[in-house]
């Protein structure tokens, strides 16, 4: 039985790592602190940026450093109101369409993302997938430490990850789908016999052209995107 | 009932119709001999001329049937005295939904100078639904499982009015794959499973409206194919059905047609279908390349002169613009026919009229069939002819435009003129690629195809979002590609190609390469003196008639 390996920002849903992270800045205990970890975040963007280009892992540990300081209970607590008010809300039309018809083909349908377990958690009984591969937050004394658990889920990392996924459930890679929008996800889309790019960058898609990988379009189309289809 | 009345088929004008050295059936079957000048064929997107040996047949398309002078004046007569079925206007009342099907734009090749046939009945059929109350109208193109058609072809095909008053939420393109928007009508005695477009299946009326280019499009086919998906298609694309058609352009002789022709009694039974088909003569070419559709022998000084000056033209500009050339030059199609009512009944006289265009009586098989491939085939409008449409063409419809005996013997040889060059549609065409490039390299065998491969493919939950929200041809449609060519493959010994830019392609087609079309002859000859050389001088299309 293949599977199929989504990722998920900016594939099956606008929103990235960011808008999720804005929103728990945004909702602690009292204005204040959500001032101030705003400045916090803020004053680190130039960092994020640059790991951003270079270093998809070093990125998500910028980023996650933020949540430091907020208690267990507040993240699984505001967990819901975060995945409605920001994942839901930026699905795209289509997308849970693809899902269920991979399901209907008797698929496992795994998010492998960058996003945080406890909203993964939600898209897939939203979506109706299978499971997901996600990152964790590091919890000591009932707060987050702004580390990750190891392994983080970014970058050539996930290629391993959706193999040891793959392996364990029984699957043979050669039958599994990988869908992304990102250049940074060519090792995981490489590894699987049926490579799909989604809404892609314009680095993926003349990479998707170059291997005539499957172009789909969940969400809107960039005109460079729509010129690059039309060349022979 | 009465009908209205039509031109006769006009007998060949004498500047189109071939003067010399004819033999046996019909002057449109010319017998070269030494002094005949080269043929012109088309080499994919590329000018060629062959050099034939003395006595080989050639076979030219009979020349354009005069038009009808007042189309519109003949939709409303069709509407009004329909074969077999109530006027339409009988059939409508106020507040009832109605559903209108239209061809896609596989038909005509290449599309039609507007405005098309397609707008011209629409315009007449929706003001008579106007005029009795119906406006619960939606307007679907019967693309079946070809890609959906953009915005801009379906304007040039149903004209600005009626695109600016119906698209998109109104004028639309079928979609088999959508869940919710296909119903099942029933399964035949053979188990043949019916299953159509919702939006179809529960109107109060549907009327298709089609296009008839040749006589295997059209009648039954309208509904039960253009409007159903991959389950129904199953039970007639497949390799044991292809290879019982004999051929696919002679509907009493294709296992294809017969079995179309059981879903479509069983969609006639179900639905209240009005049909409304049309006919249109086969000029593809206007001036100035109408010279052709000529006997090279025939030609002027200046239209040799310009066909010279095409061929190098050709020869030098870039592929990209080769293709903009011929695809962006709609055909100067004339109407001939005009036929509405009941589904069979119009039908015959379609194909009287398809018949009457395209037959050329032709005695005698021959041992060599040599054609060009020209640039577009019913899957490539607007895009590249890529490799596996070449074997469609060869294969499947040039092999096939015959009636009675195949114009060559069992085991005989075919020489067709193409570059095969490695080159796809990367969006049109996507699920193609793959199959070129990952199942042919595995086997050639159709059975072995359908059975191993053709689920895998059909259900690839990629290829099918690109089928449904892009422009792709569903990934079933590779396969049935494949199948087209299956009774040609099983009839012919060999196809040899002149003219390759590389020889992995034809490998992977199953074909032999040639450098040039003498060596082609020789390889094909197989030490027979003297074979028995046809060649169809197409496009524009013709059709044997042959006897033995």
């Amino acid at each position: 039985m293949p599977a199929s390996f989504f990722d998920v920002d900016g594939t099956l849903v606008r929103t990235n790592l960011l808008h999720p992270t804005v929103f728990y800045l945004a909702n602690q205990n009292n204005p204040l602190s959500s001032l101030r970890a705003i400045a916090r975040a803020a004053l680190g963007g130039p960092r994020m940026a640059v790991a951003e280009m270079l270093d998809r892992r070093r990125f998500n540990e910028l980023l996650f450093a933020v949540y430091a300081g907020i208690s267990q209970d507040r993240l699984l607590l505001l967990a819901d109101e975060a995945f409605d008010t920001v994942v839901r809300r930026a699905i795209y039309p289509g997308a849970r369409d693809l899902v269920q018809r991979c399901r209907a083909e008797g698929h496992d349908v795994v998010f492998v993302s960058g996003a945080l377990d406890f909203l993964m958690d939600r898209l897939v009984a939203h979506m109706g997938a299978t499971a997901h591969v996600s990152n964790r937050l590091e919890i000591k004394d009932g707060h987050a430490t702004g580390k990750l658990l190891r392994p983080i889920v970014a970058g050539p990392e996930k290629a391993r990850l959706v193999r040891e996924w793959a392996r364990d459930h029984g699957h043979d890679l050669a039958d599994c789908f990988g869908y992304s929008d990102s250049y940074s996800d060519v090792p995981m889309l490489s590894v699987v016999g049926h490579p799909c790019v989604v809404n892609p960058d314009l680095r993926l898609h003349k990479l998707a052209r170059t291997y005539a990988w499957p172009v789909i379009s969940l969400g809107v189309r960039s005109r460079a995107a729509q010129l690059l289809e039309r060349l022979p | 009932m009465s009908m209205i009345s039509f031109p006769p088929p006009s007998s060949p004008p004498s500047d189109l119709a071939p003067r010399a050295r004819t033999r046996g059936s019909h002057p449109l079957v010319v017998t070269l001999d030494k002094k005949s000048a080269p043929r012109a064929a088309f080499s994919g997107d590329q000018l060629v001329e062959i050099d034939l040996p003395a006595g080989t047949r050639c076979i030219y398309p009979r020349p354009p049937i005069e038009a009808l002078k007042d189309v519109d004046a003949a939709i409303r007569f069709a509407c009004n005295h329909p074969l077999g079925s109530d006027p339409l206007h009988a059939k409508l009342r106020p507040g009832m939904k109605v559903v209108i099907a239209i061809d896609d734009i596989s038909l005509p090749l290449p599309p039609m100078r507007r405005p098309d046939v397609r707008e011209r009945v629409l315009t007449v059929v929706l003001d008579l639904l106007a005029d009795h109350g119906v406006e619960d109208v939606e307007i679907i193109i019967a693309t079946s499982i070809h890609r959906r058609m953009t915005a801009d072809e379906v304007r040039h095909i149903v004209g600005d009015r009626i695109f600016g008053a119906y698209w998109p939420d109104r004028l639309y393109n079928h979609d088999a794959e959508d869940p919710r928007g296909m119903k099942l009508v029933g399964s035949t005695d053979q188990g043949e499973v019916v299953e159509l477009n919702r939006k179809a299946v529960e109107s109060d009326l549907l009327i298709y409206v089609n296009l008839n280019l040749v006589p295997m499009d059209g009648g039954h086919k309208s509904v039960a194919v253009g409007l159903c998906g991959y389950k129904s298609l199953r039970a007639h694309h497949n390799p044991f059905v292809m290879r019982e058609c004999h051929s696919y352009m002679d509907p009493v002789k294709s296992a294809l047609a017969t079995s179309v022709e059981r879903m479509g009694r069983l969609v006639e039974k179900a639905l209240n279908v009005f049909h409304i088909e049309t006919t249109v003569n086969n000029r593809m070419f206007d001036r100035p390349l109408e010279f052709l559709h000529k006997n090279e022998d025939d030609w002027s000084g200046t239209e040799r002169a310009s066909f010279k000056a095409m061929a190098f033209t050709l020869s030098r500009v870039p592929q990209a613009a080769r293709q903009a050339i011929f695809q962006r030059v709609p055909s100067p199609y004339g109407v001939t026919g005009v036929f509405a009512g009941e589904c069979e009944a119009v039908h015959d006289k379609t194909l009287e009229r398809c018949n009457a265009q395209y037959l050329v009586p032709v005695q005698g098989q021959a041992d060599i069939l040599v054609s060009g491939i020209p640039y577009i085939s019913p899957y490539n409008v607007n895009s590249f002819l890529n490799p596996l449409l070449v074997q469609v063409l060869a294969q499947g419809y040039l092999f096939n435009l015959y009636r009675g005996l195949p114009l060559v013997r069992k085991g005989g040889a075919m020489i067709v003129f193409h570059p095969c060059t490695d080159q796809f549609d990367k969006e049109h065409h996507a699920p193609y690629i793959e199959f070129v490039h990952d199942v042919l390299p595995q086997t050639r065998d159709a059975v072995v195809m359908h059975k191993k491969f053709e689920e895998k493919f059909a259900t690839n939950p990629a290829y099918i979002e690109m089928y449904r929200k892009g422009h792709a041809y569903h990934p079933a449609h590779p396969f049935y590609m494949w199948y087209w060519g299956e009774a040609g493959r099983q009839h012919l010994g060999r196809v040899i190609v002149v003219g390759a830019d590389n020889d992995y392609i034809p490998k992977l087609l199953g074909y032999e390469t040639a450098r040039t079309f003498a060596e082609a002859l020789s390889m094909a000859s197989g030490g027979k003196r003297d074979p028995e050389i046809t060649m169809m001088h197409i496009p524009p299309i013709a059709m044997a008639d042959v006897t033995a």
